[in-house]
């Protein structure tokens, strides 16, 4: 016989030492977090001096500067140039760092709902259920909400999509890659042919262009006005799932593991289902669908802090925005004067980006789980 | 952190119109190491799930110290009670220490930081798992054993009084199969634990609750339960069961066949034991 007691257990704690892969440290979050936001102020920057009237960046911080009443010296720029970085620059570059970080948000938060990195609002049809919403209002006409309609009805087309989709991938309380990504892509075919049937069926032909542009994603004509919803939307998106960032980490450990560290999961996936709708159709009323900014960014910004949404949510609304101004530069300058919607330059780099998670997540399936 | 007291009061749990689980009462002292056995599909899980408060009693009560389990708010539960389940989560890049501070989330509010408590609970309940190394490993690159060493650990740092595990010794090799329940038998709180391997059981539990079909079919010390009889009437296998010179714990030595190897069915005690339990026939179901 083998006494069990004679063992030596000094081997294989040795055997332990490998180099970890990654180790994402504590002082590496301030220090992301500063480098992101001097690098949101510098494409701000670029985003307000860069353009078919080129403003130099020294010209742009002295016209926002003056504007802001911090610098009263007296000007030494034209009236014009004022008026192109601060009326017609300014809302637009803000805008598209509004969407984008709204977007990587909620990007986050429903890969954490879902249980599935490839989660995201436009692949989901959340941005489709969105444009449905707005565009029905466009084209009937309906305000019950006055100014508010369009959101308002994005909204609601955003949270049914949404319900829609978790709907039809979920059985048996799992919702694998496969099923919800056909599911987004379903809803979303759906979606969008109702509403190309709205606008070919609708009278009003000289909107139906505008519409269309729209519908691709663009954050072109945009003033001051428009800008307290989405800017509104963002403070509280971003404030509530920081608030719940813990309950959002637990559900990474699985639905029943989280119930028993003690997080309602059905009432806290509702909540926060409203919360994501209410969000993404905010944003895609003022700014059309945008896709993959919520995909990418998450992704991305996990790589250097790690996966606890305490760190990820700040660190990939700060990559979110800084993604969208780079975008909508592009957008405005690659084929000037030309505009190209910014939704498809952000599918251009999107899409690879999928198909490249995709295969990462297929290989660690293959290696990982259980022997 | 004290011990508390749990009892399963005549619980029957369904899923749709099948019956995972009839009329069970299940009681563990405070302190005790309480061992649930029985074949695949014999009903364990949906029993632990009803005291973790995932799967609703149709009938019956879940008592944790008194207080009933299912009328508790869940967060609440969540600071007594603690579970191993047999699920993974999703691939995020959550390091093993994240994955073990998570079970801290109970005791927080939702906006306070880590504090030096929680950093000290978390390391030394990663000690317990002989985890220490892992702490900085991206949990989805571990091995199935060092995950399932880190999720045990998760359940200490929730320093739970009861503690629920769903065959916490799958995946792991031996040396960490006696580590771990040498660790939960030191813990300060009351275990009930689901085990496929009955030496395990008999050596570290208190008491054995043996389910078959959904019910209790014997319960009591494990010298009492680990009968030749009960293993051939539940498991459908031959078994000699004899007491460990050092140990004094029953060991179970199978053989090889079927108790009567004339593959005749009238067994022991009549009940249709092998052919309606397909996970349970022979020594298949053992090893998985």
């Amino acid at each position: 016989m083998t006494p069990p007691a004679t063992r030596a257990p000094a081997a294989p704690a040795a055997a332990r030492q490998e180099p970890a892969a990654r180790t994402p440290d504590r002082r590496a979050l301030p220090l992301t977090l500063l480098a992101l936001t001097v690098l949101l102020l510098a494409s701000v920057t670029a985003g307000l001096a860069i353009g078919s009237v080129r403003v130099p960046p020294g010209e742009v911080w002295g016209i926002v500067a003056h504007a802001l009443g911090v610098d009263r010296s007296p000007p030494d720029w034209s009236r014009a140039r004022e008026t192109i970085v601060l009326d017609v620059r300014a809302p637009r570059v803000l805008l598209g760092a509004v969407t984008g970080a709204g977007l990587a948000v909620v990007g986050t938060a429903l890969q954490a709902l879902v249980r599935n990195p490839l989660a995201e609002p436009y692949l989901l049809g959340v941005s489709s259920g969105a444009s449905l919403g707005a565009v029905a209002v466009l084209v009937f006409g309906v305000g019950v909400f006055g100014p508010l309609s369009l959101p308002a009805a994005a909204f609601a087309g955003a949270l049914g999509a949404l319900l829609l989709v978790y709907a039809t991938a979920r059985t048996g309380g799992r919702i694998t890659s496969v099923r919800l990504v056909l599911s987004g892509v379903a809803v979303a075919a759906v979606l969008t042919a109702l509403l190309d049937l709205l606008l070919l069926t609708t009278d009003r032909g000289n909107e139906t262009r505008a519409v269309l542009a729209w519908t691709l994603g663009g954050l072109g004509g945009v003033d001051w006005g428009m800008l307290w919803l989405p800017g509104l939307a963002l403070l509280l998106g971003i404030g509530v799932l920081l608030v719940q960032a813990r309950n959002l980490n637990l559900l990474l450990a699985g639905e029943e593991a989280a119930t028993t560290m003690g997080l309602d999961v059905a009432r806290f996936r509702a909540r926060m289902f409203v919360l994501v709708s209410l969000v993404t159709g905010v944003l895609v009323a003022a700014a059309g669908p945008i896709g993959f900014v919520g995909l990418m960014m998450p992704h991305i910004v996990r790589l250097f802090v790690g996966g606890d949404h305490r760190r990820v949510l700040p660190a990939a609304a700060l990559g979110g925005a800084v993604f969208l101004v780079w975008a909508d530069i592009a957008a405005r300058t690659v084929a000037a004067p030309m505009e190209i919607p910014v939704g498809v330059l952000t599918a251009l780099c999107g899409g690879p980006f999928f198909l490249w998670l995709m295969r990462r997540d297929a290989r660690r399936g293959s290696e990982g789980g259980p022997a | 952190m004290s011990a508390a007291e749990l009892v399963v009061d005549r619980v029957t749990l369904t899923a749709g119109a099948r019956r995972l689980v009839a009329d069970v009462s299940l009681t563990a002292r405070p302190g005790e190491v309480i061992g649930l056995v029985g074949p695949n599909g014999s009903g364990k899980s949906s029993l632990l799930r009803a005291v973790y408060r995932v799967l609703r009693p149709d009938t019956g009560r879940v008592r944790v110290d008194g207080a009933d389990a299912w009328s508790l708010p869940v967060r609440r539960l969540a600071r007594t009670v603690a579970a191993v389940v047999q699920e993974s989560g999703a691939d995020l890049d959550l390091t093993a220490r994240e994955v073990v501070a998570m079970g801290r989330t109970p005791h927080k509010r939702l906006l306070a930081g880590d504090t030096a408590e929680d950093a000290e609970l978390i390391g030394a309940a990663l000690d317990a798992v002989d985890g220490a190394g892992l702490a900085d490993r991206p949990f989805d690159r571990l091995s199935g054993g060092e995950r399932q060493r880190v999720l045990i650990a998760r359940a200490l740092a929730q320093q739970p009084a009861l503690l629920v595990l769903d065959e916490p010794t799958n995946h792991l090799d031996i040396r960490h199969q006696l580590d771990v329940l040498g660790a939960l038998r030191r813990l300060p709180a009351t275990v009930l634990v689901a085990l496929h391997d009955l030496n395990l059981a008999a050596s570290y539990c208190d008491r054995l609750y043996v389910l078959c079909d959904g019910e209790v079919t014997a319960c009591g010390p494990p010298a009492e339960v680990l009968t030749p009889r009960l293993l051939a009437e539940v498991y459908g296998v031959d078994a000699e069961v004899a007491v460990h010179p050092r140990t004094g714990a029953p060991q179970v030595t199978f053989l090889p066949g079927r108790p009567g190897t004339d593959a005749a069915p009238d067994l022991p005690a009549g009940r249709a034991v092998a052919s309606a339990e397909p996970g349970g026939v022979g020594g298949l179901g053992l090893g998985r």
